[in-house]
């Protein structure tokens, strides 16, 4: 840990590794967004893309560039940091590890909102709209079920896998009501895609990152990490624990819903990205910051893949996110048994 | 005798149980008071209702004179620590780190890690006999030094007025004397007030200097444990018959148990 002290009595702590995994984080997802910018049916270099950037390109390049592919490209950062913040947070609140959305219902209840939809029929704002707010309204649901002077993590668990099961089987009714090419937009819209993503998919998450991720990081940080230690310490430390609580879980259950609106309930990065960062930061905590940034970068991968693992085929980014969570997931699995810790 | 915190006329109750009613208690200032009392007496809900975990139905907890679920959560931490009796150590803590966390209430987005904070941290560290430990992950360590590492944490938050929910559960008999020999100590030396709920009578009336007992989430008596622990009062609180003798180690009160079968001769020292 380095602490930087200014005569004014400013003193702050900088945990230089957790710095540097955010940093490269940052800087990889640069690199590979350039990439990802200049390849496709039309290929630019990394210097024309730079170039484009600035200002300096063609008309084409401009169009390619900024109409395009950086719209899908933001798109993916935003909902990757997104949905790894959220998890993040989530974590830490409910105490348990495997506390993501999916586990506690609200990229169903999004799901239930994008459904209705596509079966009642509608524009892909409205599909959006419907995402966000039922997404918001699950999460008020899972709440109110779980309230009891005060929620705590293992009914919130409890709660939320009983408000999952129920949506899911809504869901699944909902999918078998659909005509043939509505289930199969629908399928599609469920594993979480990024094709087609323009900014009115992207503005919404970065607009929702702008105002809460601050807010999270700088406000609720310190006093989220003292939340892990239990209610009574956190309180006597001075932490309004539940309505703290009530805040993050508002935070993250509309920044979840939001990305889940732009690009479907993409699988496993919020559960996998702050267990990733964890690892790689070696710091307790819930690590809010590298996780967000590792959340971004791992979607900007998984994209990147979904394009170019099989050619002339593009693969929904969720298959993708799917298959390296589950995957890193398992060798987790595997590597604390070896280690005797499991 | 003045005492900064208070629970005045207090309804204490969890969901439809009530535990007390029209309970009043006062903390002595520089006093180490010790609560004792049954099983299900409603102490450590008045320790959860001292320290702002349980919001009395009726009543109020007084600090200077004032409600303590009116003031900032922050503010009223800089005054008023507590010691849980069940803390969960976050995956991977070092010690130094988690004791470093008692700074909170005093810390702030620009002044995360000041000075002060780094010298009271060490401090608290030494003055718990934890310093040895500072890089050691707090998982690895044993009961007894779990306790003392979640003390030193209380005790860089550096309140004035220190409650204490069952230090010594869990710790073994040799541990339980080494954390309230500690309490003693910081009660002593650097004037702390202290309150403690207790469960073994003797250690009460040993390290006490105000003792409060209840039965059925009322008060019986108060006061310092000479006049408390009586043959009597032991009958009247926990039902069991025995014997009040002189510690021969501090003079204080010493309970000892009625033999089975034997008649109770019911003699005070």
């Amino acid at each position: 840990m380095i602490v930087l002290r200014t005569p004014g009595g400013v003193s702050l702590r900088l945990h230089p590794r957790a710095l540097t995994v955010g940093l490269t984080c940052a800087l990889l997802t640069l690199a590979v967004g350039v990439l990802a910018l200049g390849s496709g049916d039309y290929p630019l270099s990394a210097a024309d893309v730079l170039r484009t950037l600035a200002g300096d390109g063609t008309p084409a390049e401009e169009f390619i560039v900024h109409e395009l592919r950086l719209p899908r490209l933001a798109t993916a950062i935003a909902v990757g940091a997104a949905l790894a913040l959220a998890g993040a947070v989530f974590q830490t609140l409910v105490r348990n590890p495997l506390g993501s959305p999916d586990l506690l219902g609200f990229t169903q209840g999004a799901a239930t909102g994008a459904l209705v939809v596509i079966v009642v029929g509608g524009t892909s704002t409205m599909l959006s709209g419907a995402a966000a707010a039922s997404g918001l309204a699950t999460g008020l649901l899972v709440y109110m079920i779980a309230w009891r002077r005060g929620v705590h993590g293992y009914r919130l668990v409890l709660a939320g896998i009983g408000v999952a099961a129920i949506l899911t089987g809504i869901n699944g009714w909902l999918l078998t009501r659909a005509p043939l090419m509505d289930a199969a937009r629908a399928v599609l819209w469920l594993t979480g895609s990024l094709d087609g993503r323009g900014w009115i998919h992207a503005l919404p998450v970065l607009i929702a990152l702008a105002l809460l991720g601050p807010a999270v990081l700088a406000g609720a940080g310190p006093a989220l990490r003292l939340m892990e230690m239990g209610d009574d310490s956190a309180n006597a430390l001075g932490v309004p624990v539940e309505r703290l609580r009530l805040a993050l879980l508002g935070a993250a259950v509309l920044l979840v819903s939001l990305a889940s609106a732009a690009a479907g309930p993409v699988n496993f990065v919020a559960l996998t990205a702050p267990h990733l960062a964890r690892r790689l930061t070696r710091a307790p905590g819930p690590n809010l910051l590298p996780s967000a940034l590792l959340g971004a970068l791992l979607l900007v991968i998984a994209d990147q893949i979904a394009q170019r693992a099989i050619p002339g085929h593009q693969l929904p980014v969720g298959v993708v996110t799917g298959l390296i969570g589950g995957g890193y997931l398992i060798w987790l699995l595997a590597a604390e048994r070896r280690a005797g810790r499991l | 005798m003045r005492s900064r915190l208070r629970g005045s006329a207090m309804t204490l109750a969890y969901e439809r149980r009530t535990i007390s009613r029209e309970l009043t208690v006062d903390v002595p200032d520089q006093s180490f008071t010790v609560v004792i009392g049954p099983n299900a007496c409603g102490k450590s809900t008045l320790l959860r209702a001292l320290s702002r975990l349980l919001r009395p139905s009726a009543g109020a907890v007084l600090l200077d004179g004032a409600d303590i679920h009116r003031r900032p959560a922050r503010e009223i931490a800089k005054t008023l620590g507590l010691l849980p009796q069940s803390s969960i150590a976050p995956d991977g803590i070092g010690v130094a780190e988690l004791v470093s966390r008692g700074r909170y209430p005093h810390q702030g987005l620009l002044r995360q890690w000041s000075r002060e904070d780094e010298a009271v941290v060490a401090e608290s560290m030494a003055a718990t006999g934890v310093t040895d430990l500072a890089d050691r992950p707090v998982a690895e360590l044993s009961g007894g030094q779990r306790q003392r590492v979640w003390l030193a944490m209380a005790l860089a938050q550096q309140t004035p007025l220190l409650l204490l929910d069952e230090p010594t559960t869990y710790l073994d008999i040799a541990h339980q004397i080494e954390i309230l020999d500690l309490c003693a100590r910081l009660h002593e030396e650097e004037g702390r007030t202290l309150v403690a709920v207790l469960h073994d009578l003797n250690q009460a009336a040993r390290y006490a200097t105000h003792l409060i007992a209840m039965r059925d989430g009322q008060v019986v008596a108060t006061g310092p444990p000479q006049t408390v622990v009586t043959a009597a009062l032991v009958e009247e609180v926990f039902g069991l018959t025995c014997r009040v003798i002189d510690d021969p180690e501090t003079g204080t009160p010493l309970v000892v148990p009625a033999a089975r079968r034997r008649t109770a001769i019911g003699v005070t020292a």
